[in-house]
Order: structure tokens, then C-alpha cells, then sequence
């Protein structure tokens, strides 16, 4: 076939999948910014007098604003946790070759969340604990640390050992070839994990519906509960589900290399 | 190295401790947990009643015709068609990505928004999308000649049109999986394949498939378990029940239905078990095909 037209028809198949993917997340952020009377108009396309009348609303409410507040510190408290206890194990389980450790992410992957979270409510009940940060935190961790683990397990195996030996030989403890060599070495697969960690953790849906209260609820779980003004407010609706959504927007467009390599990891190895 | 090693067996453990003893700590005590409970008559609260009922639990889910094998077609249904129709179209996706172009950055950066968008966010916007009166799908669909249809106000229609979503959502990570195993690809038999006059068709039957199935089986695996677990955009166009006739009702919403709508405990966990057991059953036959390396 002629080189240029095979260029050209590649050139739009790959304009066409873009396009699929891309357009209902145009759409929704395009609806924020209609007034309730053209959002319900589907002639009304992209082009329209743009209002914030919408993000307004949502923001006077202070629950949203509350929300969002509860995912960002949810989000941070977990993943900042998750990455102090998961970076080193993932170094121990690379260096040291003790692979069968790592099935227990495969498990926590497998796992079913339900059939943890009646034991898990039941427990932190006991404890006095249901509704809180603590409880919150420590569920979406349980996402967090074999995310962070199986992305680091891989990124500490495509180290150069020769570095972290040479330190051992300069006098290094392996905990010092740990912190002052691989660790430093570390840092990008390090934010990788984290920012994944925090997307997860942004996005996570059924921990927060059951294991939240009114005061701690997060902005999945707000936004579940404002599915039912969608017939009144579309408006509205579209506003916090844009809100929910730019800052993972603003994260594929800024960390896109870190985060393709993540969601990668580990798959290319079987 | 073995004195690097050995000297260490403290320190690994020391390291590994933290992570490993949160994990199991959430996990085994709860697993256990259900287990018990699967075993007993509890409803209303967990430790309500607690009497053993001799796997009654069990042979009252396996009995159901109504709720639970209904749910056990749907998970099924859901998952093999929107992983088999993922699995195509992402494989045919990332072909197109293979040689570089002009702009592989920002399709790849397109690429990944679905898949990192809050899901009950993407619920709504397909909600607004699908809407029947007020909806671009209708408006689109009309354009073209079509009727309007109902789409998630539909019994029918709910559960393909959720898979469809699914489609959307998840294809571009099975791209992305799948062009990240391509790019790991030696080049040189393909080129010697073309040297001995092989087609297009030919080189990615025989060679680029070939080398691409441990990786297209890992994603296969991994996209088929969360495929099975799908439940935050179940729940949140559907609500409760998967739908006034449980049209949307997977065995994950039935579950969750059980534990919190109904506080049917036992049962709940019971149903728990069999689906833990299920999603087990698919890992360990998909992992055995993939090492029966037979393309």
C-alpha cells in the first residue's frame, strides 16, 4: 500500500480513538459551564457564553468544599503512610530476593472489599473508631501500601546493585546502601507510586460510603448523594464532577511518563 | 554477596515488618472473620444470633435462582464481554501507537484519563450523556435516523450499556499495557520475518503475538479481577440493587446489597466466599493458560 496513505489513515484512526475518549470528559467539563437550560439542550454544543454560576453554588454549600478538603487529607495522610512503610519492604523483597512475600499483594488485589469491610466495621466499632480520619486512612492504606510495594518491588530490581555494593565497601551499613544510595536512586519510581497512590486513594468509592460519617465524608460519596438533584441541577452535578476530576486531569497531563510507567509496572514481566 | 545477605536477615525482616504485618493484619483477621460468619445464622448485626447453621448459608445462595445465579450470569456476561472487547480493541490500539509519532505524548496523556478519573464521577457523566430526554446520545442517534433509546432507564439495556462504559474506561489501560510489552519486543525477528517475505498479518500472528502473550496475559488477568469486582459505577447510575428489576445486579452489588441494605450477614458472607472462590478460580485458569504458551 502507498506509504502516505497509510500514514494518513493511521494519522485518523488514532484522531478517532482520541476523540472517543476524550470527548464525554469535554462534555462534562463543558456542562459546568452552562446555565440549567442549556445543559438539558443537546443543540447547545461547546460553543456557548461560558457562566460560574454553577461552581459558585456548589462552593457556597460547604459540603463540597468540605469534601474535597476530606479527599486531599485522606489522600495525602494515606499515601504519605503507605510510602514509609511499603518503600523499604519493597527494597528488602528486591535485594533479597523473598519473592513469595510479594503474593500477599496478589492476594489483597484479589480479595473481594466487602468481605473485608464488615470485620473491618465491626473491629473499628469496637474501637470507637467508625466515622473517623484514623479508620479512613488506614482503609484506603490497605490500597496504597501493595500498590507502592508492587511498583517498587520492580523499580528497586532495575537498580544497579554494583552502586549500593561499592557503598557497603566505602563502609556503608545495608541500611545506610538503603538510604543514602538507593533511596536517592529511588525518588522518581518513589513519586510514581505515591502520586498513583494519592489518585487511588482521590477516587476510592466504597471504603468512605460505609466506613465515613457525615462530618469525614469524602468527595466520591458527597458527589453519590448529589446524583439525585441530577434531574433538578445538571448544572451543579457536572461542576462537582468536575471539581472531582481536574485535579487527576492536571496529574495525567503533568506526571504522564511517571504514571504510564506505573500502571505499567510489573505487567511486562509476567 | 552471601555475607551482604546473611549479616542482613535482621534488618530485611525489620524493613519488611511494617508493610507486611499492616496488610496481613487487614486482611487475615477479616478473612477469617467472614469465613465464621458464613457460617452462622447472624442478621441484623454480626454478633447477633451467631448460632452455626451447618453451611445452611451456602446451600440457601447455591438454591437461589432469583438473586444470585441471576448475579452470577451478570458478572460473567459483564466481565467476558467488556475484557474480550477491551482485550481486542486495545491490542489493535496499541498496533496503531507501535512506531512513533508526532504527538505520542498527548495521546498517550488522552489515553490515560478514563482510567484515572474518579469512577463515580464518570457515572455521572455518562448519566448526563445517556439522559433520554435531555442526553447528546439521543440527540447524536436521532441526527443519524436512530430512535431514542432508553439506556439506563432501560431493564434491558442497562447492563450492556455498563459494559460498554466499561469499555471506554478500561480499553486504553489494556493499550497501555499491551504497548509497553510491545515496546519491550526485540526487533530483529520481525524484520527477518519481512526479509522472508511474510505479510503484514503473518509477522503479527506468528511473531509479535507470540512474543506479546505473557504480557497479554498478565493484563488479561489483571483487568478480569477487577472486571469481576466492578461496583462504584454499578452503584452509582444504578443505585441499590442494581436497578428496580436488579438488572445491574453483579455479584458484587448483591453482596454489597445483602451486608448494608439488608444486614443479611451470614448469607452476605456466604455469598462472599463463593465469589472470593470464583474470582480465585478465574486467576488460577487464566495464569494456567498463559504459561501453556500456545499461540
Amino acid at each position: 500500500m502507498n506509504r502516505s496513505l497509510w500514514t494518513a489513515l493511521r494519522a485518523l484512526a488514532i484522531t478517532v480513538v482520541c476523540l472517543i475518549i476524550a470527548m464525554p470528559v469535554v462534555w462534562m467539563i463543558a456542562a459546568a459551564f452552562k446555565t440549567n437550560v442549556q445543559v438539558t439542550d443537546p443543540s447547545v454544543g461547546l460553543i456557548f457564553s461560558p457562566t460560574l454560576e454553577n461552581f459558585r453554588n456548589v462552593l457556597a454549600d460547604g459540603e463540597i468544599a468540605r469534601s474535597l478538603g476530606n479527599s486531599a487529607l485522606v489522600g495525602l495522610i494515606s499515601t504519605v503512610l503507605s510510602a514509609l512503610i511499603a518503600v523499604p519492604a519493597a527494597w528488602a523483597v528486591g535485594r533479597f530476593r523473598m519473592h513469595s512475600t510479594g503474593s500477599l499483594v496478589l492476594v489483597a488485589r484479589i480479595v473481594p472489599a466487602i468481605s473485608l469491610l464488615v470485620p473491618w466495621y465491626y473491629l473499628f466499632a469496637q474501637l470507637g473508631l467508625v466515622g473517623s480520619y484514623t479508620v479512613l486512612v488506614l482503609s484506603h492504606m490497605f490500597v496504597s501500601v501493595p500498590l507502592i510495594l508492587w511498583i517498587m518491588i520492580g523499580f528497586f530490581e532495575g537498580l544497579p546493585i554494583e552502586l549500593e555494593e561499592a557503598g557497603r565497601v566505602d563502609g556503608l551499613s545495608a541500611f545506610g546502601a538503603f538510604r543514602r544510595i538507593a533511596l536517592p536512586l529511588a525518588a522518581p519510581g518513589t513519586a510514581t507510586a505515591s502520586l498513583l497512590a494519592f489518585i487511588f486513594s482521590w477516587n476510592n468509592f466504597m471504603f468512605a460510603l460505609i466506613l465515613s460519617d457525615e462530618n469525614t465524608k469524602t468527595m466520591p460519596v458527597t458527589l453519590f448523594n448529589f446524583i439525585s438533584y441530577a434531574s433538578t441541577d445538571w448544572g451543579g452535578l457536572m461542576a462537582a464532577a468536575t471539581l472531582m476530576t481536574v485535579p487527576v486531569l492536571l496529574a495525567a497531563v503533568f506526571g504522564q511518563k511517571y504514571l504510564v510507567a506505573g500502571l505499567t509496572a510489573g505487567a511486562t514481566k509476567g | 554477596m552471601s555475607g551482604f545477605d546473611r549479616s542482613n536477615r535482621r534488618l530485611r525482616w525489620l524493613m519488611l515488618a511494617p508493610a507486611l504485618g499492616f496488610v496481613g493484619l487487614m486482611i487475615v483477621f477479616p478473612l477469617l472473620f467472614t469465613l465464621n460468619l458464613s457460617l452462622t445464622d447472624a442478621f441484623g448485626a454480626v454478633n447477633a444470633g451467631k448460632g452455626y447453621n451447618a453451611g445452611q448459608n451456602y446451600l440457601d445462595a447455591l438454591g437461589d435462582g432469583r438473586r444470585f445465579w441471576p448475579a452470577v450470569w451478570r458478572t460473567v456476561y459483564f466481565t467476558v464481554g467488556a475484557v474480550v472487547i477491551e482485550t481486542i480493541l486495545g491490542l489493535a490500539i496499541a498496533m496503531l501507537m507501535r512506531k512513533p509519532f508526532r504527538g505520542m505524548r498527548v495521546v498517550r496523556t488522552i489515553l490515560m484519563v478514563p482510567l484515572l478519573a474518579t469512577p463515580v464521577a464518570i457515572g455521572i457523566l455518562w448519566l448526563l450523556i445517556l439522559d433520554p430526554t435531555n442526553g447528546i446520545a439521543n440527540h447524536l442517534l436521532g441526527s443519524v435516523g436512530i430512535p431514542p433509546q432508553e439506556f439506563l432507564g432501560s431493564v434491558s439495556q442497562s447492563l450492556p450499556v455498563l459494559m460498554l462504559i466499561d469499555v471506554w474506561q478500561w480499553t486504553p489501560m489494556m493499550a497501555l499495557l499491551l504497548l509497553a510489552g510491545l515496546s519491550t519486543l526485540p526487533e530483529d525477528p520481525e524484520e527477518a520475518a519481512q526479509v522472508d517475505g511474510a505479510n503484514a498479518w503473518q509477522r503479527f500472528r506468528y511473531v509479535i503475538l507470540p512474543g506479546l502473550w505473557t504480557t497479554l496475559m498478565t493484563a488479561l488477568v489483571l483487568r478480569a479481577v477487577d472486571a469481576l469486582k466492578t461496583f462504584d459505577i454499578l452503584y452509582a447510575t444504578k443505585g441499590a440493587g442494581g436497578g428496580s428489576d436488579f438488572e445491574v445486579e453483579t455479584l458484587n452489588v448483591y453482596a454489597y446489597g445483602l451486608t448494608f441494605d439488608y444486614q443479611e450477614y451470614g448469607l452476605a458472607a456466604a455469598v462472599l466466599v463463593l465469589f472470593t472462590l470464583f474470582i480465585v478460580g478465574v486467576v488460577v485458569l487464566l495464569r494456567r493458560r498463559s504459561r501453556e504458551a500456545s499461540v
